[in-house]
């Protein structure tokens, strides 16, 4: 195995043994910092894809803020982490948990019988990504640009008004 | 070109959008279920990013659309968790099974 | 891939340093247990109320407004690097963009979420 595979397995690893971590450990608070492990894992995966920008996006936002959100969530709603002998999961877990793995080996199969169109070049560095997604941002797309300026307002102004207390 | 073939990451990727469905679909506690789609949303940031560096690496679309994705989770989990906590104070639980008023 | 190997390198090595200097101390000190220096000891003031309080919502708007503006540096950063290469047109969109963002800022601050509680 060259260096690249090695490093790819472990990411791997981390990141579906963290996914499993988190959905079958009782505590939704433990679940959450498994999740941080999960989004790790995956910036692992991005950086090892020649996605470096990407990477430290996921870092940035992922662990830095969405799941600083989770955890402060969890922390304002204690009478769920208050009983410790509460099922975690619910009555149809089990057909669940069967629907789950019958998705997973179909999507491995298709994955494996697909033969991709592959293309022969190497990825960008990554302040030259980042000066090409500016660019990219400034010209062609610059519609999604502005939207999710206005999406990230109107998720502002509505988790405000939901949250707060009258 | 790259010594780990682009089924390696697709496997990796259809492996946890299956478990964060199943955390979606298992668990009890709506914030377990919000994390569970937070895990999808990675899955398919994994198969984006992934396409681009096999097929479209000259282009920007692959990791721009995926920058546009981790937005959209961020909002997604900023009005989810709000009303979650809005619930939570009216109801007294976060717990999906007996949040039911609106089942019939 | 050059650069994460370094990386990679202090990743392993900062997580060597705090194993090595935990193992060094299992290795190295003299043991020599008594009942006594067994005991199970606790410390600290006793809890007023419940351990799991209930935190005020207030919190979360704070972590909200820090989650949005954490996305405004993703969308920045792109920007700011290829700002030499783009005219005016950029700097007029980026402002429409943070100009968009303030109008949020502006209403959470109107509402009474940024004062501290």
């Amino acid at each position: 195995m060259t260096a690249e595979q090695v490093v790819f397995v472990l990411a791997a690893v981390v990141t579906l043994g963290s996914a499993l971590g988190m959905v079958t450990t009782r505590s939704v608070f433990v679940g959450a910092l498994w999740m941080i492990a999960v989004f790790g894992g995956v910036a692992a995966l991005f950086i090892l894809l020649g996605a470096g920008f990407l990477g430290i996006v996921q870092i940035l936002v992922y662990i830095g803020a969405i799941a600083v959100l989770i955890l402060f969530a969890i922390m304002l709603t204690p009478r769920v982490m208050g009983d410790p002998n509460a099922p975690r999961y619910n009555r149809q877990w089990p057909l669940v948990a069967v629907m789950a793995s019958a998705l997973a080996s179909l999507l491995v199969a298709l994955v494996l019988r697909t033969d991709w169109p592959l293309a022969q070049e190497g990825a960008p560095t990554i302040t030259g990504f980042a000066v090409e997604l500016g660019k990219g941002f400034m010209t062609t797309y610059i519609l999604p640009f502005e939207v999710a300026s206005v999406l990230l307002l109107v998720a502002l102004i509505g988790a405000i008004v939901i949250a707060r207390e009258e | 070109m790259s010594s780990v073939p682009l089924s390696w990451y697709l496997i990796v990727a259809a492996l946890l959008f299956s478990i964060g469905a199943y955390g979606a679909l298992a668990r009890r506690n709506a914030i377990g279920i919000l994390m569970g789609i937070e895990l999808m949303l990675n899955a398919v940031n994994i198969n984006l990013v992934a396409f681009w560096r096999y097929i479209e690496v000259t282009g920007l679309a692959g990791q721009l659309f995926a920058v546009i994705v981790i937005t959209v989770a961020a909002a997604e989990a900023a009005v989810a968790l709000a009303l979650i906590l809005a619930i939570y104070r009216t109801r007294d639980t976060v717990n999906v099974e007996e949040i039911d008023l609106l089942k019939w | 891939m050059k650069p994460y190997a370094v990386i990679g390198a202090f990743l392993v090595i900062g997580l060597l340093l705090p194993l090595m200097t935990v193992m060094a101390a299992t290795l190295l000190s003299p043991r020599k247990p008594n009942p006594i220096k067994q005991d199970i000891y606790e410390c600290g003031l006793k809890t007023v109320g419940e351990t799991w309080v209930q935190f005020k919502v207030q919190y979360y708007i704070y972590a909200l407004i820090f989650v949005v503006f954490d996305i405004e540096v993703v969308f920045l950063y792109p920007w700011a690097v290829a700002y030499n290469q783009l005219g005016l047109f950029a700097l007029v969109e980026m402002l429409i963009f943070a100009g968009i963002l303030l109008a949020g800022l502006l209403y959470a601050w109107r509402k009474g979420a940024l004062s501290w509680v």
